[in-house]
């Protein structure tokens, strides 16, 4: 066979395998004569190198991208910081050097010595912070005395500088020296032990996209440490700027009304999903993070029962209350169980089984169809229409409208919230739905808790007839010369047709809430703009049987209900849609409403920069409307 | 039944120099490990000394029973592996952004080091079954590619770019020692430069810049260009006969990186000088002329291979390493091989060592050109 007489055998090897000799001895004899150049040939003037140990090299941070509102007002910046550093190699003898240092600039020798202290065992021409963030006078000593202080200089680097107050703290969240743990996962790409990162908000969701690129130099040093002969530079590439969507005015508006209550306030163009406006209150100081919270500090943070860290404008869950009645309203509606001349009497209470539900008007409200039940917020009407939809038909609109899910705004913990269904009831507590329940779900207590960003798209939906955007706050992403090269397009979860006439009564029933005597919401009428809105008082205790409401007053603070109020404006083109939840605020009508109001005044009507005033009339408001008493 | 001929022909030479290096190997390590710190890091010293034990132990399995077994069960051994891989990515440990750590009882091993022995064994097996004088065919020469690109893929994964690039190499080594055809050759050839620019240009930027700075290091200043400054530092100023152990001011002040592992060879060279350095180089090309002798007394095709194959691998490793660190490679993280730290290395050569003593004192079985299992 042919292939048998091929066959390779020991004589076949024994020419490759004295082939592949010859090829390693040449191989290693080329890596010996490197080896000889290097040690024998070149030997002196590297080890004239290694003595000084001169070549050292030195980083140099990026610029991180700038802030902006929409119309171009700077947020977030950039601000030079002096730190006091010292290389330990070149300042000996050390301790000479850190009594010299504490003499010229009036500084506890202790403090300096602590921290060479504990940089002890890293390699002693790594640069050591002495003191972060020195003041100029500082920095001028040290500079005057450089002769008289070998290895030590200042460090310039740029530091976050936020506006401190009204800045929108939770949407613009704040940096932090980053976390080993994350670091030792690998995914942060070109981030070092030690640098700052994005750790909430927009830092953090556009961390990548502001951070830039780091640069630096490899320098040849003299025996003090200045630098000889630059060998070798990398420029810095600047992170990009990010132009947010918020409009300053609306959100110092929203930040300011709600600066001495706890809530939060979301405004959205309901054109296309844009955050106007998202404030959360209390807020807190993002430049405390820049320089580092000391424990006390934190503690503080952390244990303050409003939860400053909280950004409750997508974390907070509250229930609906009766701005559910709008979502009742529009089930029952176009399911079929009302139309606008269905009418139903209030007697001021409504009896089912054995139980008697109360309407929040003793008094009750009389004859009344849809467009005046939502005006009124008569919640003996709703009661009824929800008893004859049942709760799965109530859930099915409160879903469309994106209630009850997350709506994928672009931050961290976002709350998904609850609508219930007799499926979900069965599932969580193994039994059935009892009809009464539908009762309080109808007028939006209950198991039902929504997150004022839910009910700020869903008020948007109902104001541009049925369209769900997911909110977005980046308006455009720029490089640091101001060209645009990135600007995110709405985005459209889901679009689903109702019926025109149908959304119409609803609307014209939101209309009367604000412009009608007998609407909830009538003292926030806004003069020259037709705004809709609905009010709504989330209990935060059951309501007791014939506990009366005027006694509310004398209620403990934390048991007082929350102040919902939900609203978009102009009536016939919606421009701005905002919610509004004032924690404990008692009355949609009176603690609510008139923050969106001025939001949407703010927004509308004023041309150019705002006016600090409005704030005044915002409390007058508050404080005139306390006696009225509604939902 | 013992045959006192196994005895006879054991190849003490070969054993005695990897004891050698090893020794060398584990002097300049404890050196190495005193960098940036008071005192040697000793715990992974004591670490390194037990491997060396596990590794001996792993030689003398690797010697006890006939080779002609691995030849036999080539496929199995080559599919455990595989598993093995596939384990690190499913089940690998996170360090430093890569998979690359197996955690086997107590110990954590690295299943890419010993994926290099199973595509040398079953390369041999397979290119001792089809492997003629006439050179292989394009054909015969898929199932080998299949072979290794699984492997290489996985390894990629993980990411450990410098096994997988050694696999590369190894295998080609191999596949080129055994003949290819010279028309499959140049096609192979042509075609793989056509299509390498053409890769190019679906490559990102990010990526393209990476192996740019991979091919040369001066294009990256700040991090691999400096690290080979320093290494070359390191290096020159250990002169003739270097500046002492444990006395290396570029290891001692941390200037080098990874000064145990990938760049040992800077450490040695700087304390030992060009006559310390010199020797481990002449050392370490003796076990590769040691293991193409074993190869040649070899009387069988597998056993054959299966030494160029090893010889091969060592021989790659050192030149990767040891040119790398004198700047006259691509930076990339090979390990120089019973020097470097790390367990999986070391067990690595060290079983690979005893397969050599295995096939060296096994030869008289063999009458040439047959093939006989005891």
């Amino acid at each position: 066979m042919a292939n048998y007489l091929k066959a390779i055998d020991s004589e076949w090897f024994k020419p490759r395998l004295s082939m592949s000799v010859l090829i390693v001895a040449v191989v290693f004899t080329v890596i010996l004569v490197r080896l000889f150049y290097l040690q024998i040939v070149e030997g002196e003037s590297y080890r004239a190198l290694s003595e000084n140990n001169s070549i050292r090299v030195q980083e140099i941070v990026a610029q991180r991208g700038l802030i902006f509102d929409k119309r171009g007002e700077l947020l977030v910046e950039n601000r030079p910081s002096f730190d006091l550093v010292m290389i330990p190699k070149d300042a000996k003898p050390v301790d000479v050097t850190l009594g010299k240092l504490s003499r010229y600039l009036n500084l506890p020798e202790e403090e300096l010595r602590a921290r060479v202290e504990n940089s002890k065992g890293k390699p002693a021409f790594k640069p050591v912070v002495l003191k972060q963030d020195i003041n100029r006078d500082l920095v001028a000593a040290v500079e005057v005395n450089q002769y008289d202080l070998p290895g030590v200089f200042i460090d310039v680097s740029i530091r976050r500088q936020y506006m401190g107050r009204l800045g929108a703290c939770h949407l613009i969240g704040y940096l932090g020296e980053v976390d080993p743990e994350e670091l030792k996962k690998g995914k942060l790409l070109g981030i070092k032990q030690g640098d700052m990162v994005g750790k909430s908000g927009v830092e953090k969701t556009y961390d990548p996209i502001l951070r830039g690129e780091r640069g630096g130099r490899q320098v040849e040093v003299n025996a003090s440490g200045q630098i000889r002969r630059v060998l070798n530079k990398i420029d810095p590439v600047p992170g990009y700027n990010l132009v947010l969507t918020i409009d300053y005015r609306v959100q110092k508006q929203a930040e300011l009304a709600l600066s001495d209550v706890t809530g939060a306030a979301v405004a959205l163009d309901p054109q296309n999903g844009n955050i106007l406006a998202i404030a959360s209150s209390p807020a807190f100081d993002q430049n405390m993070f820049v320089v580092g919270l000391t424990r006390d500090q934190w503690k503080a943070l952390i244990s303050n029962p409003s939860h400053p860290m909280t950004n409750k404008a997508v974390q907070g869950e509250y229930p609906p209350a009766s701005t559910y009645k709008i979502i009742t309203a529009i089930a029952g509606l176009e399911e079929g169980v009302i139309n606008e001349n269905t009418m139903f009497y209030c007697p001021g209470h409504y009896v089912f089984g054995k139980r008697v539900y109360r309407c929040w008007k003793n008094e009750g409200h009389g004859y009344l169809a849809v467009e005046d039940a939502i005006a009124q917020s008569c919640d003996v009407f709703f009661y009824q229409v929800g008893q004859r939809l049942g709760v799965d038909r109530i859930a099915k609109y409160a879903m469309k409208f994106g209630l009850g899910s997350s709506t994928g705004v672009e931050l961290d913990h976002e709350s998904r919230g609850l609508i219930p269904t007799s499926e979900w009831k069965k599932k969580r507590f193994g039994v059935p739905w009892q009809s009464g329940e539908t009762l309080s779900i109808a007028i939006g207590q209950g198991y039902n808790v929504t997150t004022p960003i839910q009910l700020a798209v869903m008020i948007a939906a109902v104001a541009n007839e049925g369209i769900r955007y997911k909110p977005k706050f980046i308006k455009g992403i720029e490089t640091p010369e101001g060209k645009i090269i990135d600007q995110p397009k709405a985005e459209i979860l889901e679009r689903f047709s109702l019926n025109k006439h149908n959304l119409e009564i609803v609307k014209a029933g939101l209309w009367k809430v604000v412009n009608s005597q007998r609407g909830t919401a009538w003292r926030s009428k806004i003069e020259g703009i037709d705004m809709c809105g609905k009010t709504g008082t989330a209990q935060v205790v059951g309501r007791k049987k014939g506990e009366a409401e005027r006694s509310e007053k004398t209620r403990p603070a934390h048991y007082r209900p929350h102040a919902w109020f939900v609203a978009y404006a102009p009536a016939q083109d919606p421009k701005i849609a905002v919610a509004v939840i004032v924690e404990h605020g008692e009355h949609g009508s009176s603690a609510a409403a008139p923050i969106a109001k001025e939001m949407i005044k703010t927004y509308l009507l004023e041309p150019e920069e705002g006016s600090s005033l409005i704030n005044a009339d915002i409390k007058n408001d508050r404080i005139s409307e306390e006696k009225k008493d509604n939902v | 039944m013992f045959d006192r001929r196994l005895i006879n022909y054991f190849n003490w030479k070969l054993l005695g120099i990897t004891l050698l290096v090893g020794g060398f190997g584990l002097m300049v390590l404890y050196s190495s490990l005193k960098a940036g710190e008071p005192s040697p890091n000793q715990i992974l010293f004591t670490k390194q000394i037990m491997w060396f034990s596990g590794g001996l132990v792993l030689m003398v399995a690797a010697f006890l029973f006939n080779y002609k077994h691995l030849d036999r069960w080539a496929y199995v051994v080559y599919a455990l592996l595989i598993l093995l891989l596939i384990g690190v990515l499913l089940f690998g440990k996170h360090v430093a952004g890569a998979r690359r750590w197996l955690a086997v009882g107590p110990v954590s091993i690295q299943p890419s080091e010993l994926a290099k022995i199973g595509v040398i064994i079953v390369l041999s097996h397979y290119y001792s079954k089809v492997a003629d004088t006439r050179g292989l065919t394009f054909r015969e020469l898929l199932l080998p590619m299949g072979l290794t690109l699984i492997p290489v893929a996985l390894i990629i994964k993980q990411p450990d770019l410098g096994t997988a690039v050694l696999i590369l190499l190894i295998a080609s080594t191999v596949t080129l020692f055994m003949k290819v055809e010279r028309r499959t050759l140049i096609g192979m050839i042509s075609s793989g430069a056509a299509l390498i620019p053409l890769t190019w240009f679906f490559l990102k930027g990010y990526q393209k810049q990476r192996i740019l700075t991979f091919l040369d290091p001066d294009r990256d200043p700040l991090g691999a260009g400096y690290h080979i400054i320093q290494s070359k530092i390191a290096i020159g100023s250990g002169m003739a006969f270097g500046k002492g152990f444990q006395k290396g001011t570029q290891n001692i002040l941390a200037f080098i990186p990874e000064q145990h592992t990938d760049f040992i060879f800077s450490v040695m060279a700087e304390e030992w000088g060009f006559v310390g350095a010199g020797a481990m180089i002449v050392l370490l090309m003796m076990i590769i002329i040691r293991s193409l002798q074993v190869a040649h007394g070899c009387r069988e095709p597998f056993g054959t291979i299966l030494g160029v194959g090893i010889a091969a691998m060592i021989f790659w490793q050192v030149v990767i390493n040891v040119g790398m660190v004198m700047g006259l490679m691509p930076v990339v993280g090979v390990p120089l091989p019973l020097v470097s730290y790390g367990g999986s290395s070391v067990m690595t050569i060290m079983i690979s060592m005893g397969i050599l003593l295995n096939i060296s004192m096994r030869r008289f079985m063999f009458e040439d050109g047959k093939r006989v299992l005891k």
